[in-house]
């Protein structure tokens, strides 16, 4: 009943609309302004885009500002401070010849309305301008590529030696996790052994995946140069980690890296926030599928010392598995005396690198 | 093959060949004998014209398919937590329990893009008007080919029965987002619409693509070999100039997507291994190994980001037309113009990879990428600059098509700047994939494509139909439009600045994207109210060309040729010989001239008042 109710309504406007329509003709022929070549319409458009400008851009201004705080999700990490920096300079920039180029859009269209009797300057070319107008955006060009090629480099170069290793994986719909264990290698892996158990495909005949140990979450160090190492098994993901400016794709059968280095523990972040409830999320970036809007891995940044006790605390997968590390032939003598050592912190976090914490 | 049609063969004036220069106007009459069959003149027609409106009438309705399935997505992204029980009678058992099924979501986004980028703004846009403008606006009596421009259409029709009929199978249609990347869109056990939404998706993207082969090499070979006397490439209207290098890129760039489609569809069927490695899924490993997916992405947007242009190239062509015309201007540095157009073109092709900065391809690459990227700034900038200096000092008759060329001057100049800002790879790593990229292609090829398109429409519907679509009802679909794109795109941007990513069903599962739920409350609202709005143009549409108030050979005072046809040209385009031409296309407001233009066929001897020195001995 509603519905037909409302179908009525939309018919009985859709009426109404069709006859203001015709009466709207009608009048326009009976006034004479359709016969006239530029009529009244010319000015209330002309007008209308200066109200436009005026209105629109206060609108926006106001609406800009409104939400300038929600907008830069807090950084936390160093390279992020500079292309945060460099985003609102271009920003800047944009936002000059943005407003310049708009106002004198509609200006000229309401300085330059139709006038009867006037005639339009005949104006085809000046190479001068045209020199001038090509030049300045270059050369604004040219220092904007300079500036981002830098940080670029400098973003994507070979991470330090002693940074964290850390490898995530994609798949759909979660992240894994997996740490180099003591000995700072991570093991072969390979896709053929993945199953429900062996979740990465570890080849634990690899010695250096024997330590190796997964992990719900990823932790790194405070202040110290982290290298993520990125795969997918399946599709194409994206580790995407907002808050730390950092994006790369996980490639099936191509691995990726980014590195970066985490400036705000998670509970210094929380402090500053004012969200006891914060938490450092990574999201997935590259459509994948059903659960795509769901690949959540949170992200713990801890204090150096709490990183080397987590670290310590955790084990490895081998150990956890000890049927997947039997199935491969390895001399289970050998580890056993490896797996007993408690994790030394020097070995968590490179030497050199301790003494620049 | 083609000369044995009879319409053909009077078309070309029985000749083969044709010489550039050369009018061919001694058979012209002969159309007038022949009666042709309804059959004939509007459904297999080789007319240009004809061609070119139903090029028109299946970009419309692509277009109202593709508006359909973004109010579905938006509903879902501005009331994630409603239920649209109310939509089940239409989409049936995609909503489950009330719940638009996320799977459908990412189908929608899919196919409206698809749909949005190929067959409105590619098919829709350059297809009708490259159609319409060539032949009437370089003088000819119609394309190279008729045949080949009839064939054109008929398969991209067939590629749209395709992709329509996509819509409505049982698995769904492809749901791996318009750039299908490998391996989501290659393998079905990943998303139900990688099974036969996919295999249709691609066998309808093979034939779109020989429709646009079709197109482009007759485009090319008219504008080169058809042009009327005088006609001479810089005496071309910007339009054409536009066109023209449009089917270029086309011509260069489809024939790669067809590669990689072609790989794809080998990959899916026939167990090739070009774009699959190392995959294990649905609890099995996969046998595939050494292909790459990023290979698909290198060749996708070598097609990808020449098509942006061939998306908006058409769009400025007209723009800077209806620009001059109604400014009653000459536009400002027409060869700027045309090296700015030459410009993009070229560095169109290698741009591409700016699309991959964060796939993990070689850092340096990126460097290289980045650099190119915001050289093509450059000519842009210059175009904008030489459409505002057209505008200073002009006498502007608001047209409807007038105030849809002012505002996709706007929409580029907005959506074009925050292009420095993706291309710059430093600044891509944070923003790749999230709703500034989504914000920024809308409004830049996307909405100003579209105000290109409807600019176009509202300009040349006299010629097309004979009669003139209601200025009123085009002012409210203007301005309705134009608050409408800028209310939907300009937040996008703050929410795409926070981080969001695209193609997200939703955002609630995370904290870090807990905080635009009301904007996008809001920009759902505009772009569904800005979606009903159209529907002003589609009633003025139709009803004009039926209704409308009867037009006049040459109503805005235009300059070009398509003008100095009759009212509605019939097959051939003029009744008697063609005019020959003496003068670029943009006499408008001449100091001296008795009206404020002077159409191109005018020589320069019954024009003595207003020639400038150097037109002198031309007399």
């Amino acid at each position: 009943m509603t519905t037909l109710g409302i179908l009525l309504v939309l018919v009985l406007l859709l009426v109404v609309f069709g006859l203001l329509f015709r009466l709207q003709i009608l009048t326009s022929i009976f006034s004479g302004s359709s016969a006239r070549e530029v009529g009244v319409s010319n000015r209330v458009n002309a007008i209308l885009f200066i109200i436009f400008l005026v209105v629109g851009g206060a609108a926006f201004a106001w609406s800009f500002i409104d939400n300038y705080d929600k907008m830069n999700p807090p950084i936390a990490s160093v390279h992020g401070h500079a292309t945060e920096r460099m985003f609102w300079t271009t920003m800047i920039i944009l936002g000059i010849v943005f407003t310049l180029t708009q106002i004198l859009l509609f200006v000229y269209s309401y300085k330059y309305q139709h006038k009867e009797g006037r005639r339009a300057f005949f104006f085809p070319h000046n190479n001068k301008i045209e020199v001038i107008w090509t030049l300045i955006p270059a050369i604004v060009m040219a220092g904007l590529v300079f500036a981002g090629w830098k940080e670029w480099t400098r973003i994507t170069g070979p991470a330090p030696k002693d940074a964290v290793v850390v490898e995530v994986m994609g798949k759909q719909f979660n992240w894994l996790v997996r740490y180099p264990g003591r000995d700072q290698k991570l093991g072969v892996v390979n896709y053929r052994l993945i199953d429900a158990t062996n979740e990465f495909g570890f080849d634990l005949s690899d010695k250096n995946g024997v330590d190796d140990f997964v992990a719900p979450e990823i932790h790194v160090p405070k202040g110290h140069p982290v290298l993520l190492k990125i795969r997918s098994r399946d599709v194409l993901h994206a580790v995407y980690m907002p808050h730390f400016r950092v994006q790369m794709y996980a490639v099936p059968g191509m691995p990726t890296k980014f590195w970066f280095t985490p400036t705000k523990t998670t509970d210094e972040m929380r402090a500053q926030t004012g969200n006891p409830k914060f938490n450092y999320e990574l999201a997935c970036n590259q459509i994948c599928g059903r659960g795509h809007f769901a690949m959540k891995l949170n992200i713990v940044v801890d204090e150096p010392d709490d990183y080397v006790a987590w670290f310590g605390q955790q084990k490895s997968f081998s150990e956890q598995n000890p049927d997947v590390l039997a199935s491969f032939k390895q001399k289970s003598d050998k580890l056993a005396g490896n797996e007993a050592a408690a994790p030394e912190a020097a070995a968590v976090i490179p030497a050199a690198a301790k003494a620049s914490l | 093959m083609a000369a044995n049609l009879p319409t053909q063969a009077q078309v070309q004036g029985g000749a083969g060949v044709t010489e550039p220069g050369i009018t061919h106007d001694e058979h012209a009459h002969h159309d007038e004998h022949h009666e042709q069959s309804f059959l004939e003149k509007y459904i297999f027609s080789t007319d240009h014209k004809v061609i070119a409106k139903q090029f028109l009438i299946t970009g419309i309705f692509w277009a109202i398919i593709g508006g359909t399935l973004s109010s579905l997505f938006r509903l879902q992204l501005g009331w994630p937590e409603s239920t649209f029980e109310w939509l089940s009678p239409f989409l049936g058992k995609w909503i489950e329990a009330g719940k638009l099924n996320p799977e459908f979501y990412l189908a929608l986004v899919t196919m409206h893009g698809t749909i949005m980028v190929f067959f409105v703004l590619t098919a829709g846009l350059s297809g009708t008007f490259s159609n319409f403008l060539i032949p009437l606006q370089i003088g000819a009596r119609d394309m190279a080919s008729g045949f080949m421009n009839m064939l054109s259409y008929w398969f991209f029709f067939l590629s749209s029965v395709v992709m329509f009929s996509s819509l409505f199978i049982e698995t769904g249609p492809a749901a791996a987002g318009w750039t299908i990347y490998p391996p989501l869109s290659a393998l079905p056990q990943a998303i139900p619409g990688s099974g036969a939404g996919q295999t249709l998706w691609l066998v309808s993207m093979a034939l779109f693509i020989v429709s646009q082969l079709l197109g482009g090499v007759n485009y090319i070979t008219t504008v080169i070999n058809l042009r009327t006397q005088g006609m001479s490439m810089s005496k071309l209207p910007l339009t054409i100039w536009a066109f023209f290098l449009t089917a270029i890129l086309g011509l260069l760039s489809f024939p790669v997507l067809f590669s990689a489609a072609l790989l794809l569809i080998f990959d899916r069927s026939f167990g090739t291994s070009f774009f699959l490695s190392d995959i294990y899924i649905a609890g099995q490993a996969l046998p595939n190994t050494g292909g790459s997916p990023i290979l698909f992405q290198h060749l996708f947007w070598f097609l990808g980001h020449p098509e942006v242009y061939i998306v908006i190239m058409p769009a400025m062509g007209m723009v800077s037309e209806i620009l001059a015309t109604n400014a009653r201007k000459p536009i400002f540095g027409y060869r700027a113009m045309i090296g700015s157009l030459l410009g993009i073109s070229l560095l169109s092709f290698i741009v591409w990879a700016h699309h991959m900065f964060v796939t993990g391809m070689n850092p340096f690459l990126g460097s290289v990428f980045m650099f190119l990227t915001l050289i093509i700034a450059v000519p842009s900038a210059v175009k904008t600059f030489n459409w505002l200096a057209t505008l200073w000092r002009g006498n502007i008759r608001f047209t409807t098509a007038m105030l849809f060329s002012i505002g996709f001057v706007s929409l580029f100049i907005a959506g074009g700047l925050t292009g420095i800002v993706l291309g710059n790879a430093a600044l891509d790593i944070q923003m790749h994939n999230t709703y500034f990229v989504v914000a920024h292609f809308h409004l830049v090829m996307g909405s100003s494509a579209f105000f290109g398109l409807w600019a176009g429409v509202y300009h040349w519907f006299p010629k097309m139909f004979g009669r003139m679509m209601d200025e009123k009802l085009g002012y409210v679909h203007f301005w309705l439009t134009f608050l409408g794109v800028y209310l939907v795109f300009l937040p996008m941007h703050y929410v795409g600045i926070a981080g969001f990513p695209r193609r997200y069903y939703a955002w609630t599962g995370f904290d870090t994207f807990s905080q635009f739920a009301d904007l996008n409350k809001f920009i759902s609202a505009a772009a569904i109210i800005a979606f009903f709005a159209q529907f002003v143009f589609i009633f003025n549409f139709f009803y004009s060309i039926f209704r409308g108030r009867r037009a006049t050979e040459n109503p805005w005072n235009s300059t070009t040729l398509e003008w100095t046809t009759p009212v509605v040209p019939g097959h051939g385009n003029w009744p008697g010989a063609i005019p020959a031409v003496h003068r670029w296309p943009y006499d408008y407001s001449k100091p001296g001239a008795a009206e404020d233009f002077i159409p191109q066929h005018v020589p320069y001897s019954q024009t003595q008042s207003s020639n400038l020195p150097y037109e002198k001995e031309m007399e």
